[in-house]
């Protein structure tokens, strides 16, 4: 066995056992698998929302599109930031609602708010059909990460299968707590990793940051400014994309679910204020991919130059820990996506849908059961349809943002009925869906998410002036 | 709109307008600011500074809170 090989290895059992030891004192009902008791401190909050934020794209494709589209790839600094902002006015308003009316997931809270059951299950199923192809995309970076990382001595399916066994294991018995625990040492690795990596290939390669900067503005002047090697991102398309990203982010189930786990809502605010700051170290992995621009040019796949380069740089055992932390980094948000597609699917699916007079308990019961179902369903399309899912891919970011309109028109505005917000939902989806699969995406140079979550906000405030007001709680 | 509100709305939106609609004037190489090339210094400035701002928007936010304990 190599140095890389035991390192990854046990970085990936160390981590399920910490996963499977957080949740070992807490009885698990309900509302401590889903929101951890709504308990979590300022500490464990960021912890957790860090260690959610940076996924395995945070490796791959920051520095993939570093390298193969060169200064679009800062978009990635802007959006993040922009919805930190948002989440600063917006989540703590959820937050209060949730608490004030025991929701679990972001169905709950448009089900509750709007008073329409249906409507909660078509929020269900969009987010369903969003987390999926997200969380096939951890599951293909984990086994991309750790077939390379070791040199090819684990392949990529054993990866995944070990990896992912363990993390539906301990999603199953510890809930939300495991992955907050798990996070810990996530962001501590990944950090760590990120921060040696991103100054040191640079300098060993160039002597320093501002000499690459020198010689890439030498050899590639266009490549830094937008729209850098990727015509169509012009700046144009960044300004809409980051809007669209910023607003669409916090409306991820699982993102949007983490809100409820706060202690308070001055914890989220605070945390809304020091999470900008976690976005810095993204700047680490450009220079990553723009160090590989210049000395590994011509590769296929840009999202490997990151690994590529890391393995022609430094001793295998250092290789190893780049990607035990990459392991690890898509095992924390792959476990929250599980949970949370699992939580949709048993409470906003089978109990809205199919069974009202479900007890929690029961409604727990079959959440485990999702567990299951899901992550099976993420493993084979992963193995054997990996590129099944690129289209649903395409439209999951697209497809979350929609539900914006809904959420903020449904937390500030008094007027708004549920036949707009449905309307408005799904206006927007159907546009997104005809922009992006008919490849006008981007549509006149914006991201057509962005055209059509206007679309959407435009609907949903027409129809609801148009309709009847509808009787809905009021944010207190 | 309680004033503390709309103190705390200013405050957020400046970062906010530095990122999205300044982006087009700052779309350039030169000057190079700390080895960076400008339009990434000036994206990563703003980033590193929307925590004071949200910080000066939570203050403006307590303070309408605490108003509104005065007032019981």
């Amino acid at each position: 066995m190599t140095p890389a090989l035991a390192i990854i290895l046990g970085v990936i059992l160390v981590s399920a056992c910490v996963g499977f030891i957080a949740g070992r004192r807490v009885p698990m009902n309900l509302e401590n698998w889903t929101v951890g008791g709504r308990k979590f401190g300022v500490v464990i909050m960021w912890l957790l929302m860090a260690g959610e934020v940076y996924t395995t794209f945070t490796f791959l494709g920051a520095s993939g599109w570093a390298y193969a589209k060169g200064a679009p790839t800062f978009y990635i600094l802007i959006y993040g930031t922009l919805a930190y902002t948002l989440s600063f006015f917006i989540l703590p308003e959820i937050w209060k609602i949730g608490k004030r009316l025991g929701l679990h997931t972001q169905p709950d809270f448009f089900a509750h708010v709007f008073e329409s059951r249906a409507l909660g299950v078509l929020v269900a199923i969009i987010g369903i059909l969003s987390i999926l192809p997200y969380l096939q995309l951890q599951l293909a970076g984990l086994g991309m990460i750790v077939e390379i990382a070791s040199d090819g001595a684990v392949s990529s399916t054993t990866a995944i299968l070990l990896a992912f066994l363990l993390t539906s294991a301990f999603v199953l018995t510890s809930g939300l707590r495991g992955s907050a625990w798990v996070a810990v040492i996530k962001d501590i690795l990944m950090l760590a990793a990120v921060g040696i990596v991103g100054f040191g290939i640079p300098r060993i390669h160039f002597g320093g940051i501002g000499r690459m900067f020198q010689a890439l503005i030498e050899k590639a002047p266009g490549h830094l400014v937008f729209p850098g090697s990727a015509p169509s991102m012009g700046v144009g398309w960044v300004m809409s994309t980051v809007l669209l990203t910023g607003m669409g982010f916090y409306m991820w189930p699982q993102l949007f679910g983490t809100a409820f786990s706060a202690k308070s809502d001055r914890v989220i605010r605070r945390n809304a204020i020091i999470m900008p700051l976690y976005q810095i170290p993204i700047v680490l992995i450009f220079f990553v991919g723009f160090t590989a621009f210049l000395v590994l040019p011509g590769l296929a796949n840009g999202d490997l130059s990151f690994l590529t380069l890391v393995r022609k740089t430094y001793p295998s055992w250092f290789v190893g820990i780049v990607g035990a932390a990459g392991a690890v980094t898509a095992m924390v948000p792959a476990s929250v996506l599980v949970l949370s597609a699992a939580a949709l699917l048993a409470k906003n699916v089978y109990r809205a849908g199919f069974r009202p007079q479900a007890e929690d308990a029961e409604v727990m019961r079959v959440s485990r059961v999702m567990v299951l179902v899901v992550s099976t369903t993420a493993l084979i399309f992963a193995l054997a349809f990996p590129s099944a899912l690129v289209n649903l891919l395409l439209i999951g970011y697209d497809g979350v943002a929609q539900f914006f309109p809904g959420v903020v028109l449904g937390l500030f505005w008094k007027r708004v009925t549920r036949k707009g917000v449905t309307a408005g939902l799904l206006v927007g989806i159907a546009t997104a869906a005809f922009l992006v699969f008919g490849k006008h995406d981007p549509f006149f140079g914006l991201n057509a998410g962005f055209v059509a979550l206007g679309l959407n906000a435009l609907i949903a405030v027409v129809v609801s002036l148009l309709s009847r007001p509808s009787p809905r709680k009021a944010p207190a | 709109m309680r004033k503390g509100l709309k103190n705390a709305l200013v405050c957020a939106s400046i970062p906010v307008l530095a990122l999205v609609p300044a982006l087009p004037f700052v779309n350039r190489i030169k000057p190079v600011i700390l080895g960076l090339p400008f339009v990434l210094f000036w994206i990563l400035l703003w980033v590193a500074l929307t925590p004071v701002f949200l910080l000066l928007a939570d203050r403006a936010l307590r303070k309408d809170d605490a108003g509104k304990d005065e007032g019981r």
